[in-house]
């Protein structure tokens, strides 16, 4: 049906007395999401909407059964607020936050390993499951639900290519943007692994862009592990070596992380490339057609 | 955020890493002085700009005198560097690093950086007996030569990886603990101070054993500088382009490119994705131009204004993808913008998203000239076309 947002998942979201986290807790509870409990340190004792605020996420986690977190606190707070969740047990935590040290990425990425938990993000758009719910900033009005699972690393460009699929009537089973950061609290590969052992996600959709090695490694899980099919985009054709595009981790370096490269080891993995960003639903269609999905 | 050459040294000198006696002169004559001030008969002069290959451009020099000295400083100061990493215009010269020059008996690399892979996703200390090489050409032709070690900071940095360094760079005896001890100052200056990549390269051996970083290069990561203050001050604006510098104070993310189609669009992903499409149209990007989520009418004017400051933008394309923001108030953004700056290049605006309709209808009924596109690719069609005719 999904995964890792499914209709067992409890929300809580930290930092939701902000303008952010206020407003996309009330966007996500109109998509149906199941938001359970708010988090602010300082904040205990309020509500948002009938939403009981708490001063610690162990509060959320023992009082409303919190099982998921969305995080909406300014970079110098949000590596302490992911560290709490962890701690807490939560084992989906969903980060927006954009600006966070790098440093802090490395340290947190070490201490996620081996406490069971997923993070996305930071700086990403969030997680969708259409008919179920949503964490983070994924407009509500672009999701179908359905049976391809949606991977991205940038924002609006994910919401680009879910409204294409929804817009030719090729429903989501869920849709991740992992975030535009140099190192990500999931990578391509985790997330692959997941919709590749989910019974209801039929293909998957992977949106990749310049810098680093993620879309390389995503190639080789594909061709090693997975037999599911994988439809691509690469976002950068264009871009120069050595220039940062806007996300931190988006750039060339010393001629390595090319969108060239990345396309070329993706088709060796057997993975359809669409080199026009305008036709990824239609390239979708055309692969659910030929497996007399559509 | 880069730093000279001269900042990264001071840094170093301070963090107990052995550097060159010098110092940075602005004129010719201060690099006389400094010179006189070092003594000795052996100097290098070498310009300080924000580039790699520095020395194949001509801007770094020996002098065997004082006098040298100032006349090699004479020529550098002030010229037009070009180097592979600086473009067809070069980069001026404002000042440059005068130095001892010492006698060398080998040069080794030692880089500090980060490491993005998978299953990885730590820092990685890069060290090789092949110096003053660029490491990606080592790295392509003779990967056996790099010792890679992985230190994380959750934990303090412990001998035994200074020794793995050192011992594996063949290094004996007396420089074994010099070497070490480099290491794990590198190390810890990259932890405290958020850098993003250290190198030196070369790191001299001098003829009386000594370890010394002859070159020193720092990035610093942009999203850590709101806690180290002293090294935010570090930054040169002069080095970086007007444009991009504006468009940083302004909250929106630009780049400028040699194309002739300005772009404005709001997420980075989608902003690249703009730039490929109009390539794939058969025109060339002037620019990266990312509005920021939310594309307020105040974002796109000041988007706008950086737009047409590159006289080479000949047309525009504006591809929004309303999401909570919606489309009939991004649209009223743009009339807004355009008017108030009388807007006189052509432009396409492409929206998409919430209240797409509306939007389209209120861009199409005001008094400012644009062209509607509904699809991605049309739109990309259209813009180029309009440069073309």
């Amino acid at each position: 049906m999904s995964i890792l947002l499914d209709r067992n998942s409890r929300i809580a979201i930290q930092g939701i007395t902000g303008g952010e986290g206020s407003f996309h807790a009330r966007e996500a509870v109109k998509f149906g999401s199941r938001v359970v409990a708010g988090v602010t340190p300082g904040k205990g004792g309020g509500d948002l909407d009938g939403i009981l605020v708490y001063n610690r996420v162990i509060d959320a986690v023992k009082k409303e059964g919190a099982n998921a977190t969305g995080i909406y606190v300014p970079a110098a707070f949000a590596p302490d607020a992911i560290l709490e969740a962890i701690e807490a047990g939560i084992k989906l935590i969903v980060c927006m936050t954009e600006g966070i040290p790098v440093l802090e990425m490395v340290k947190i990425k070490k201490l996620l390993k081996g406490s069971g938990a997923h993070l996305i993000g930071p700086n990403c758009p969030g997680i969708t499951t259409p008919g179920v719910g949503k964490i983070g900033f994924m407009p509500n009005f672009i999701h179908k639900q359905g049976r391809v699972g949606v991977i991205s690393r940038s924002g609006t460009l994910t919401y680009e290519v879910i409204n294409q699929l929804t817009d030719l009537g090729i429903g989501q089973s869920t849709s991740i943007g992992i975030g535009g950061d140099p190192i990500a609290g999931s990578t391509f590969v985790d997330i692959l692994e997941l919709f590749e052992d989910d019974p209801e996600t039929n293909l998957v959709v992977l949106i990749g862009e310049i810098g680093g090695t993620a879309e390389e490694e995503a190639a080789e899980f594909i061709k090693e592990s997975m037999k599911k099919p994988v439809v691509a985009f690469i976002a950068g054709t264009s871009a120069p070596p050595g220039k940062r595009m806007g996300h931190a981790g988006a750039i060339i370096t010393a001629g390595k992380g090319t969108a060239d490269e990345k396309i070329g080891v993706l088709k060796k993995a057997g993975v359809l490339v669409e080199s026009n960003p305008a036709y990824i639903g239609v390239a979708v269609k055309e692969v659910l057609e030929k497996m007399g999905l559509f | 955020m880069k730093i000279h050459e001269f900042q990264a040294k001071e840094i170093f000198r301070e963090y107990g890493i052995p550097v060159p006696r010098g110092e940075v002169a602005k004129t010719p004559r201060e690099a006389k002085r400094i010179a006189s001030q070092i003594g000795g008969e052996k100097f290098v002069v070498k310009a300080q700009i924000h580039a790699g290959g520095r020395g194949k451009g001509g801007g770094v020099r020996l002098a065997s005198s004082f006098q040298e000295v100032e006349d090699v400083a004479e020529e550098i100061i002030g010229m037009h560097l070009v180097t592979r990493q600086t473009g067809p215009e070069g980069k001026k010269v404002k000042q440059v690093l005068v130095e001892e020059a010492r006698k060398i008996k080998k040069e080794l690399y030692l880089g500090v950086a980060i490491d993005r892979s998978q299953n990885s996703e730590q820092i990685v200390i890069m060290a090789s007996e092949s110096g003053g090489m660029e490491i990606e050409e080592v790295a392509a032709k003779s990967p056996e030569m790099i010792i890679r070690l992985g230190a994380n900071p959750v934990g303090s940095f412990s001998g035994f990886q200074g020794r793995k360094i050192a011992y594996g760079l063949g290094l004996t005896k007396p420089m074994i603990s010099k070497a070490s001890r480099i290491v794990e100052n590198l190390y810890n200056f990259f932890i405290e101070k958020d850098a993003s990549l250290i190198e030196v390269n070369p790191l001299a051996i001098t003829e009386d054993n000594e370890l010394l970083a002859l070159d020193a290069k720092i990035n610093f990561d942009d999203d850590a500088l709101f806690r180290h203050p002293e090294i935010k001050e570090l930054r040169d604006v002069d080095e970086e382009d007007p444009l991009e510098v504006e468009a940083k104070n302004t909250g929106v993310s630009y780049i400028r490119l040699d194309g002739s189609v300005g772009c404005m669009v709001n997420g980075a992903g989608l902003a690249m994705t703009t730039m490929d499409l109009i390539k794939l149209a058969g025109g060339e990007p002037a620019n990266f131009l990312d509005v920021g989520g939310g594309a307020s009418a105040e974002q796109i004017e000041k988007a706008f204004r950086i737009l047409t400051s590159d006289t080479k933008v000949k047309a525009i394309l504006v591809n929004i993808f309303g999401g909570i923001l919606r489309c009939d108030r991004v649209a009223n953004g743009i009339i807004e913008a355009a008017s108030n700056m009388e807007m006189k290049l052509p432009m396409v605006v492409r929206l998409q998203g919430t209240n797409v309709t509306e939007g389209r209808r209120v861009l199409e009924e005001s008094s400012v000239k644009f062209e509607v596109a509904e699809g991605l690719y049309e739109a990309a069609q259209k813009v180029v076309a309009m440069v073309k005719s």
